[in-house]
């Protein structure tokens, strides 16, 4: 995090469902290495914005350049997607066991000696015990380290989480902020969180953006932002006075 | 009741002596219904799926028609084969009628429709995000697609047993335009239908119970197939 190279650089997005904006960001750069939290009340298109830097929809218009690649109308090469990922909210296993579920990203990319990589990968996210079991026995808690370890197998340059804590208990969420933490120190992913919990981006997240109707009203260091909002808008979102 | 046992010790017999001609037409009618079934799973699979998956205009449309196939009286479709193949209809050229290959065409017609139909169910019935996670995975449309299928591989399986049922069981279609000739296309349905008009009960129930047997081992087959190679408890 201390040289501050751009992995994603995104200019004039928009993105439009029915002629009805909901994403607008004229400029946005995400560092290599960060992690940085994407807070806002609902419907700000926090999930919206998360699908575009997962290249799962085109933007309606402008540019995001993700390292030596530039996005701006055809459809990115499988090799420039497949460096990025998302765990949702819910956990979506597959109907297979545990060790199949981890084991898919690399099937999909033709690996197929990965019996080490999916027994690592459990044993960081606590699952070696559960590697035979069927995924969706796990309780809901389980199935979300599973779908983080099947994430977190294919090696990614970026993780993109969509509020991955919000169904758990605080014991889950306990162990899955130390491998979120653990994965951006040890192996220098890029990591971009979406929250609703903004004691959970204080606790991880290096720089903070605030999303409102579409547009980052205020990113920066997370500190700072949580102390000395600049946007009245932030202070508000802050102290739970919006709605949502 | 006597016939019924009657038959049942007829059919017993008649199986345990091998007897040819009931040999030929039980696999007659096998390969009739099996190669039909194949061509209609090579339809109605990627169809119902991709009807499915995709959200286009028209795919309310295209559901109704498709879940009027899935109805279609056998006989309606026998007629409408037999006036296409007949020699004065559009394809008489090809000297199909009273042939397997028309009988063929008909149980394609009654049967992919089924096949489909509960393909797009089960495909429509997988988890809304599914697709999206198997994409954010890295999964090419292709790789979308298989994964897509696997899961949904009970309801695929399920429009597999119910395309065969509808056609080994179906005698108004292959009667019409196969023309049940001995020796050629005569199978077990339009043989009972035949020696039930001859007053051979007896022999016409051997026939039913070994059509009952044949569907019964089949299907056990195909769940065989699914719960011990693709699903796991
Ligand atoms: N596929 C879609 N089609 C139409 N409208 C959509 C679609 N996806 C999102 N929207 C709309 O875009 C807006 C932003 O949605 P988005 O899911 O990105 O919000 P969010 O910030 O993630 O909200 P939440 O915190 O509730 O998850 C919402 O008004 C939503 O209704
Ligand atoms: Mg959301």
């Amino acid at each position: 995090m201390s040289e501050s190279e751009i992995l994603y650089s995104l200019r004039h997005v928009t993105k439009a469902y029915d002629r009805r904006t909901v994403v607008n960001i004229p400029a946005l750069d995400i560092q290599r290495g960060e992690i940085l939290a994407l807070v806002g009340p609902s419907g700000a298109g926090k999930s919206t914005l998360l699908r575009l830097l997962n290249f799962l929809e085109p933007p309606t218009s402008g540019q995001i350049a993700l390292d030596d690649f530039t996005l701006s109308g055809t459809p990115p090469p499988l090799d420039i997607t497949r460096r990025v990922t998302t765990v949702f909210q819910r956990p979506i296993l597959l109907n297979r066991s545990v060790m199949e579920n981890v084991a898919y990203g690399l099937h999909l990319r033709g690996q197929r000696r990965v019996q080490s990589v999916v027994m690592a990968e459990l044993a960081r996210v606590g699952l070696s015990a559960l590697a035979h079991a069927h995924a969706r026995s796990l309780s809901g808690g389980e199935q979300q380290r599973v779908a983080l370890a099947r994430a977190l197998a294919i090696r990614p340059t970026v993780l993109l989480l969509d509020e991955p804590t919000a169904n758990l208990d605080p014991g889950n969420v306990a162990l899955i902020e130390d491998i979120i933490r653990g994965v951006n120190r040890e192996q220098g992913v890029t990591i971009v969180l979406v929250t609703h919990n903004v004691f959970q981006a204080r606790r991880l997240a290096h720089r903070t953006a605030v999303m409102l109707d579409g547009n980052i009203i205020e990113i920066g260091d997370t500190d700072t932002l949580f102390t000395t909002p600049t946007d009245p808008r932030t202070g508000a979102f802050l102290r739970g006075e919006m709605v949502y | 009741m006597r016939d019924i046992i009657n038959g049942f010790i007829q059919a017993i017999e008649l199986i345990f002596r091998a007897d040819p001609t009931l040999y030929q037409i039980v696999v007659r009618s096998l390969a009739l219904s099996g190669v039909s079934l194949f061509i209609s799973a090579l339809i109605g699979i990627p169809l119902g799926a991709w009807i499915g998956f995709k959200k286009f205009a028209g795919r309310g449309l295209v559901t109704v028609i498709l879940y009027t196939g899935m109805g279609l009286p056998p006989v309606v479709v026998g007629l409408i084969v037999y006036l296409m193949l007949s020699r004065t209809g559009p394809f008489g050229n090809l000297g199909w009628l009273f042939t397997l290959k028309a009988m063929i065409v008909a149980q394609v017609i009654i049967s992919f429709p089924l096949v489909a139909g509960f393909t797009m169910a089960a495909v429509m019935g997988l988890d809304p995000q599914l697709s999206q996670q198997i994409r954010a995975l890295g999964a090419t449309p292709w790789q979308t697609a298989l994964t897509m299928l696997r899961e949904a591989r009970t309801g695929v399986i399920v429009s597999v047993v119910a395309g065969f049922g509808a056609i080994i069981s179906e005698v108004g279609s292959v009667m019409m335009v196969g023309g049940n000739i001995a020796g050629r296309t005569r199978v077990l349905t339009t043989a009972i239908v035949l020696e039930t008009q001859k007053g051979n009960f007896d022999l016409a129930m051997a026939l039913g119970i070994i059509l009952l047997g044949l569907t019964f081992i089949a299907n056990t087959l195909i769940l065989w197939m699914q719960e011990g190679r693709f699903v796991r408890k």
